[in-house]
């Protein structure tokens, strides 16, 4: 139907009002069979992901490895530094003096976990990402004020275009809308 | 949550938020102060100002790398000076914006919501004015690198027993958690900016910012996965940030820096210090920008709140150090508790009395917390305090050390006071450009409170 030769289906999208409504949609798009499906929202929604069937994030192992990397990194260093490649005798005192290593060690326990836990949150959710197929719905510059969308993707195995846009429909989804993906 | 807001019995709290606001609501609101809003007279004169300020400010740094840091009142015994002095106020002050962000997140506290974007602002850009000090005060800023552990030629490596070491850590990776902290915040609200943009340059530019986040109900979980261990994270590196900056001190065997209670009432006075300077941004920032239904009078009363708090730490800390100069019985101590009171600077600490512990105590009465021109002129005084709290720390002790042979004055040359108050012109022109071009208010964060107070449930479990 569409004019453009080169554009295939990436999935149908209903919009809804209020995140309540957007919440029991998911939920039944998910009973009715429904696996590649995606909520969109201008504020994070309790239990939204969890509907969906997302439970488990890696943003938190991520973390904890960044974090303990970082401390033995920051603490080999020291160690490395003071008691092996530029050991300075002081007064006789110990080379691996290790309580005064502990605030950088922290520190760069510190460092090494956010750096983690944040890049490691934009490289799980795929950003940079600057063209998404879901942009090309006009009325999606709404997702990022006060319009909540569920997408039923294409390469869902019970997606088909007639009965999938009805689904939407029957769930009161104010606006559905074909989401074309461009290659 | 509720009842413990507000004690006073039979009467429903204020809300954080006026009524009536709803999702798009405040997203304009905020939005257009960044998209829309012309740029007025107020601001160009504002920025101007601010900006003529940091034309000082490069001179004074200009002259200073020409001459060095002779042309600054330094001497021996007192190498620190200016540069030691702003470096501690300006990096407290920065405390705030992180005990907004990360505690009162963990602590699940509503009232951070329409502050927190701006305090992390205002730590962001009070840590570049910090960072400055200890750079220029080497004398030779283009070696600053030296003090990174980095593989030289001349096979040399910092000294990592050293409490200044410890603090090139400290305040760079405080610097680099705060950015990634904002950054982190920012970005839903720069998607929103994106798709409100009016202009290309609009376009393209929050386009690229805002990564492409298009609010997935995936992203937004690992999103606030990642976000709470920010929270999580900040916390201890917060506390630790000043605790570090006093061990420069402590850490030291100089007379009345050699204490334990350093750390803790460094901490506090730097919140203390911080919540006063949020106080002095955002009483305008609310009239300028017609905030007064986001940012509200229950916001200033409780930041007062926390500054009458944490003032009493600090007033604590005060009398644990003559306590202890006392019961030590050390002649040194007790000479220098005695000096403060009576030595050549006794005016700079009985004015650091007078703002800091005498004046909030005003903040005890309803009145007065909800009196902004109250709290504004307070906010004033309590930073005037604690910068003459840090002046007291640095200049009486190394004035008045073990030998009297040995003893010397300070006074601080024009250069100095060009410095200062040129990174006061720095700050205020980034908060300048800050409020213009990016939301100064957490839009997405806005739009959650506006779901929480509609369904009446007191913060999210």
């Amino acid at each position: 139907m569409s004019s453009e030769k080169r554009s295939q289906l990436f999935g149908v999208m209903g919009e809804f009002s209020t995140p309540e409504d957007l919440l029991a949609a998911t939920k039944k798009a998910r009973e009715a069979g429904y696996k590649h499906v995606e909520a969109y929202t201008p504020f994070p929604i309790e239990g939204l992901a969890e509907a969906e069937g997302f439970k488990w994030t890696a943003v938190p192992l991520l973390t904890l490895i960044g974090g303990i990397g970082g401390g033995l990194s920051g603490f080999g260093l020291q160690y490395w530094v003071a008691a092996i490649t530029y050991p300075l005798n002081i007064g006789g005192r110990p080379l691996n003096s290790w309580p005064a290593f502990i605030p950088v060690t922290f520190e760069l326990t510190v460092l090494g976990a956010s750096i983690f836990a944040v890049v490691g949150m934009l490289a799980l959710n795929k950003l940079p990402q600057p063209y998404h197929p879901v942009f090309n719905v006009d009325r999606f510059g709404q997702a990022s004020t006060d319009k909540f969308f569920l997408c039923i993707e294409a390469r869902d195995p019970k997606f088909e275009l007639a009965e999938t846009s009805k689904f939407l429909q029957s769930l009161h989804a104010e606006h559905v809308n074909e989401v074309k993906d461009e290659e | 949550m509720s009842a413990t807001q507000d004690l006073r019995l039979g009467q429903e709290p204020e809300p954080w938020l006026e009524s009536g606001h709803t999702y798009a609501s405040v997203t304009d609101k905020i939005s257009s102060a960044v998209l829309t809003r012309p740029v007025g007279i107020g601001w160009l004169a504002g920025f101007a100002l601010a900006f003529s300020v940091v034309m000082m400010l490069f001179v004074a740094i200009a002259w200073l790398i020409t001459k060095g840091v002779g042309i600054w009142g330094i001497n021996i015994p007192i190498g620190w000076g200016f540069a030691i002095v702003n470096f501690v106020w300006w990096i407290g002050i920065g405390h705030a914006g992180t005990l907004i962000s990360a505690i009162l997140y963990l602590l699940n506290q509503k009232w951070r919501t329409s502050i927190n974007r701006f305090a992390e602002a205002m730590t962001l850009f009070a840590v570049a004015c910090a960072g400055l000090f200890p750079l220029i005060h080497t004398g030779r800023p283009w070696m600053a690198y030296y003090m990174f552990p980095y593989p030289s030629t001349m096979g040399i490596w910092p000294q990592f027993r050293s409490p200044l070491i410890w603090d090139v850590f400290a305040v760079s990776t405080y610097g680099t958690v705060s950015l990634l902290f904002w950054y982190v915040g920012l970005l839903p609200d720069l998607a929103t900016l994106r798709d409100r943009a009016k202009t290309k340059w609009q376009q393209m530019i929050f386009g690229m910012l805002s990564m492409g986040w298009r609010g997935s109900a995936r992203h937004w979980k690992r999103y606030q996965s990642a976000y709470l261990l920010l929270a999580g994270l900040a916390t201890p590196l917060v506390l630790s940030v000043h605790t570090v900056v006093s061990f420069d001190f402590a850490v030291g065997i100089v007379p009345g820096w050699h204490t334990t209670i350093f750390p803790p009432y460094f901490v506090a006075g730097a919140i203390y210090s911080g919540f006063a300077m949020v106080l002095t941004l955002a009483i305008p920032m609310r009239a300028a920008y017609g905030m007064q239904d986001f940012i509200t009078l229950r916001h200033l009363e409780q930041m007062a709140k926390v500054m009458l708090a944490t003032g009493l730490i600090v007033a604590y800390g005060y009398f644990v150090e003559f306590f202890m100069a006392f019961y030590s019985g050390n002649k040194f101590d007790v000479f220098l508790a005695n000096q403060r009171l009576h030595g050549p600077y006794s005016h700079f600490y009985f004015a650091l009395i007078l703002c800091n512990i005498l004046t909030p105590q005003l903040l005890w009465f309803r009145k007065v917390r909800r009196n902004i021109a109250a709290l504004f002129v307070m906010s004033l005084v309590i930073n005037t305090g604690m910068w003459l709290e840090r002046f007291v720390i640095v200049v009486i002790s190394l004035t008045r050390d073990f030998m009297p042979s040995a003893w010397g004055r300070y006074s601080a040359t024009v250069w100095d006071y060009a410095t200062l108050v040129g990174t006061l012109g720095l700050f205020t022109m980034l908060i300048f450009l800050f409020v213009r071009g990016l939301p100064a208010i957490a839009i997405s964060e806005m739009r959650e409170l506006v779901h929480q107070e509609s369904h009446g449930d007191g913060g999210h479990e």
